[in-house]
């Protein structure tokens, strides 16, 4: 019975958080959400030198050839920094070519996905918030593509995309190809910048390894958006109390103040016990195919739910400031929301785990 | 990650399966023995065989195995499978046991950790007064050395079993002058003495779980101190460790959890099964986040104990959550019920104590969901603990800091 981390997981977290706290502490990440563009390529490059573009393509193709923990346990890390650019997509479309894609397809696209020369990303959702598979509309027929995506994270960085087609199924498209139109959308987490993409007759190649290739994706993108959910939630709290400290009214911290030990007790007792429901979807995704599926939509349903009321917590516990701008507060709420709306509310996948456990 | 036992622990699991197969139920005149002595009788063979009581050293009735936290989930997992009597329960065997190994008198060690360990002895716990909650350290039950007796005058109240105790493990003022917290001596008292009165305090549940315990002139053996006078505050922080110390255990709320379902299913919303209802259906998953959250706590911090980590401020948590799973999953039960929610909740014993079937033991449960949230501390009390342990935050300003915490 093991329900922990292995010393090399925790090992991975650690250099993560090391990295980023060193190269993209708070004031980087403001610039950058604050920026025109969101990105920056040298801290992409230096992740990417950590090997976190590659965690899940196969070895032999120049990746780690890791598991779903994994990629997980860098998501929350990636997360509680409020990590501004392209992981979520990139990841996802690693998977998807190293699940499904043919030897070929592997062979163009994973070695500099997994070096991070070549950014991916993941096109799902379409109008009308159509995000699950079975509502796909694109149409992908005799090497062509034709279609409207919304809400793509990371799409005016990436050089390929996977795209949701009709019938559950993914295709890749270059985006430098003909018939691509990306159009920025502003979205509110400007660490996660979207864009609308359109396909007319664009030139793309179907990824037909394996035919359960579109809901095993959806499923990673849902145990990432928990992990990054946890991962946000955490610093929250953490910053609920440290400002809770430091803050001083009534000639004393407000850190005193029941009121206010209570509003922290309560936050950190909705998310710490919590972080086993990402591990556990992460586990199974890999290890438990039969309960892949409903784990990773409870996971996403509940982190997320959760982080968006810590969020609102900690902005309240914060008073005025936490309602400024200026407060950093701001950036890791809009993440929150990032990872509560995006492929679907919590009652959408409550409602599909209701359904896949025959109730 | 594994959630698989290795070889060597299921190798132990499958012994542990044998000695029940050959052990439990028991089997001719011992069949006809009351459910007590039953359980009594089988605990001293699972505790000869080294299955319960391994944390306590052979001399005082234990089997004194090796720390082994897998080992003892193993251990729990097949008794409760197999429906035979696990650990004996209680504040005797969870809080007294564990004090009297630390600070305890070899007497005291010999006299009462064993029946205690078994089952046989029962104990109830004088710590609350009408007027010293939360702020138990105000206590003001007097307790005066007179020749080779203590002389205890005073009440105490909310004790759990006092009717059923053979003895009580109180907290009494024996240095009046001290600062409060320096006052207090902790004191075995026999329940049979005389000038002790037992007066049970009917509860919104409609039984009589706790008392009113007076005392007047109770006379005690000088000796029946554990630890020495005025340190009794910090002799029942150190029971209060041991308590902390527990890895939170999901399988209740999780066994709960499942007769929600099952009511779901049965009941009837719109001419449906009310699990079909999209409300119904978004409440048992949001509630279903929660258990599974705990239940994944529990294994990980399985997982620290076994590598000798420390919990961390999860370990603090444990009572909080299964206290708001727990309110969460009767309050769907009652809504489920609709009109037979109006019903008077059950007062049979075995409603209480296990997953509700009927309605009327829904209400019940419903009932109980809030004393759990006060019993041992209440949830504002855990909300201190977990700011205050947990992160840092400061004492209250009015709160008393003369000793101890």
């Amino acid at each position: 019975m093991n329900f922990g981390l292995s010393e090399e997981r925790e090992l991975l977290q650690r250099t993560l958080a090391a990295f980023l706290d060193n190269e993209c502490p708070p004031q980087r990440v403001r610039e950058l959400f604050d920026g025109e563009r969101g990105f920056e390529p040298s801290l992409w490059k230096g992740l990417a030198e950590l090997g976190v573009a590659g965690l899940c393509v196969p070895e032999a193709f120049g990746g780690a050839g890791l598991e779903m923990i994994d990629l997980a346990l860098a998501a929350e890390v990636l997360g509680s920094r409020a990590f501004p650019g392209p992981f979520l997509g990139h990841s996802l479309a690693a998977l998807a070519i190293a699940a499904a894609g043919s030897e070929a397809q592997q062979e163009r696209w994973l070695p500099r996905l997994a070096s991070g020369e070549l950014v991916g990303a993941a096109a799902f959702g379409e109008a009308g918030g159509a995000w699950q598979p079975e509502q796909w509309r694109a149409r992908a027929a005799s090497g062509r593509l034709a279609g409207a995506k919304e809400s793509v994270p990371g799409a005016a960085e990436a050089g390929l995309v996977v795209v949701g087609v009709e019938g559950g199924g993914l295709a890749a498209v270059e985006t430098d190809a003909s018939g691509v139109a990306v159009e920025a959308v502003e979205g509110v987490d400007r660490t996660r910048r979207i864009a609308r993409l359109r396909f007319d007759d664009a030139p793309c190649e179907l990824l037909g390894g394996d035919t359960d290739a579109g809901p095993r994706v959806r499923d990673a993108a849902l145990v990432l958006l928990a992990a990054d959910a946890f991962g946000v939630a955490s610093r929250l709290v953490e910053m609920a109390v440290d400002y809770s400290k430091t803050r001083v009214q009534f000639g004393a911290p407000i850190a005193s103040f029941q009121a206010v030990k209570h509003a922290i007790s309560n936050m950190a007792v909705e998310i710490e016990p919590a972080r086993g429901l990402y591990w556990y979807a992460a586990h199974a995704f890999d290890h438990i195919r039969g309960e892949s599926e409903r784990s990773a939509a409870l996971a996403k349903a509940h982190l997320t739910d959760r982080a968006l009321q810590i969020a609102r917590d900690t902005v309240e516990l914060h008073g005025g400031i936490g309602f400024t701008w200026e407060c950093d507060v701001q950036i890791w709420f809009k993440r929150a929301m990032f990872d509560r709306s995006y492929l679907g509310t919590p009652a959408l996948h409550r409602e599909r785990c209701a359904r896949l456990a025959g109730w | 990650m594994d959630l698989r036992y290795s070889e060597a622990y299921e190798a132990f699991r499958a012994e542990v399966k044998a000695f029940l197969a050959a052990s439990w139920p028991l089997v001719g005149d011992e069949a006809k023995l009351a459910p007590e002595a039953q359980a009594a009788a089988f605990r001293e063979r699972a505790i000869e065989a080294g299955y319960l009581a391994r944390a306590i050293p052979r001399q005082y009735g234990g089997s004194e195995r090796e720390p082994d936290v897998l080992k003892a989930q193993i251990i729990r997992e097949e008794f409760a499978r197999a429906r035979a009597p696990g650990e004996a329960v209680g504040i005797g065997p969870s809080m007294l046991v564990p004090t009297l190994l630390e600070h305890g008198a070899e007497w005291q060690k010999q006299q009462f950790v064993p029946p205690t360990i078994r089952g046989a002895m029962r104990w109830c716990q004088g710590y609350s007064e009408p007027g010293s909650g939360s702020d138990l350290a105000s206590l003001s039950t007097r307790a005066e050395l007179v020749g080779d007796e203590w002389v205890i005058n005073g009440q105490k109240i909310w004790t759990s079993g006092a009717q059923h105790a053979h003895h009580m493990f109180c907290l009494c003022r024996t240095e009046p002058e001290a600062p409060k917290h320096a006052g207090i001596s902790y004191l075995l008292i026999d329940m049979k003495t005389p000038g002790i009165e037992v007066r049970p305090l009917r509860q919104m549940t409609g039984t009589a779980d706790f008392n009113e315990v007076f005392f007047t002139d109770v006379r005690v053996p000088a000796r029946n101190i554990v630890g020495r006078r005025g340190e009794g505050w910090l002799v029942s922080r150190s029971t209060l460790k041991h308590e902390r110390n527990m890895i939170g255990d999901a399988s209740r709320v999780r066994l709960m959890f499942g007769g929600l379902v099952k009511l779901a299913r049965e009941r009837r919303r719109d001419g449906r099964p009310a699990i079909e209802h999209p409300e119904v259906r978004q409440r048992l998953v949001e509630i279903e986040g929660q258990v599974m959250s705990h239940v994944y706590s529990g294994y990980r911090q399985l997982t620290l104990a076994a590598r000798g980590e420390p919990p961390g401020v999860v370990g603090l948590m444990n009572k909080l959550v299964s206290t708001q799973i727990g309110h969460q999953i009767a309050r769907l039960a009652l809504d489920l019920l609709e009109e037979d929610g109006l019903l008077a909740p059950s007062t049979a014993a075995r409603d209480v104590a296990s997953i509700p079937g009927r309605s009327a033991s829904w209400v019940t449960q419903y009932l109980w969901s809030l004393g759990t949230a006060i019993a041992g501390g209440t949830a504002n009390i855990q909300r201190n603990v977990i700011a205050e342990r947990g992160f840092g935050l400061p004492r209250d300003a009015a709160a008393d800091r003369s000793a101890g915490r």
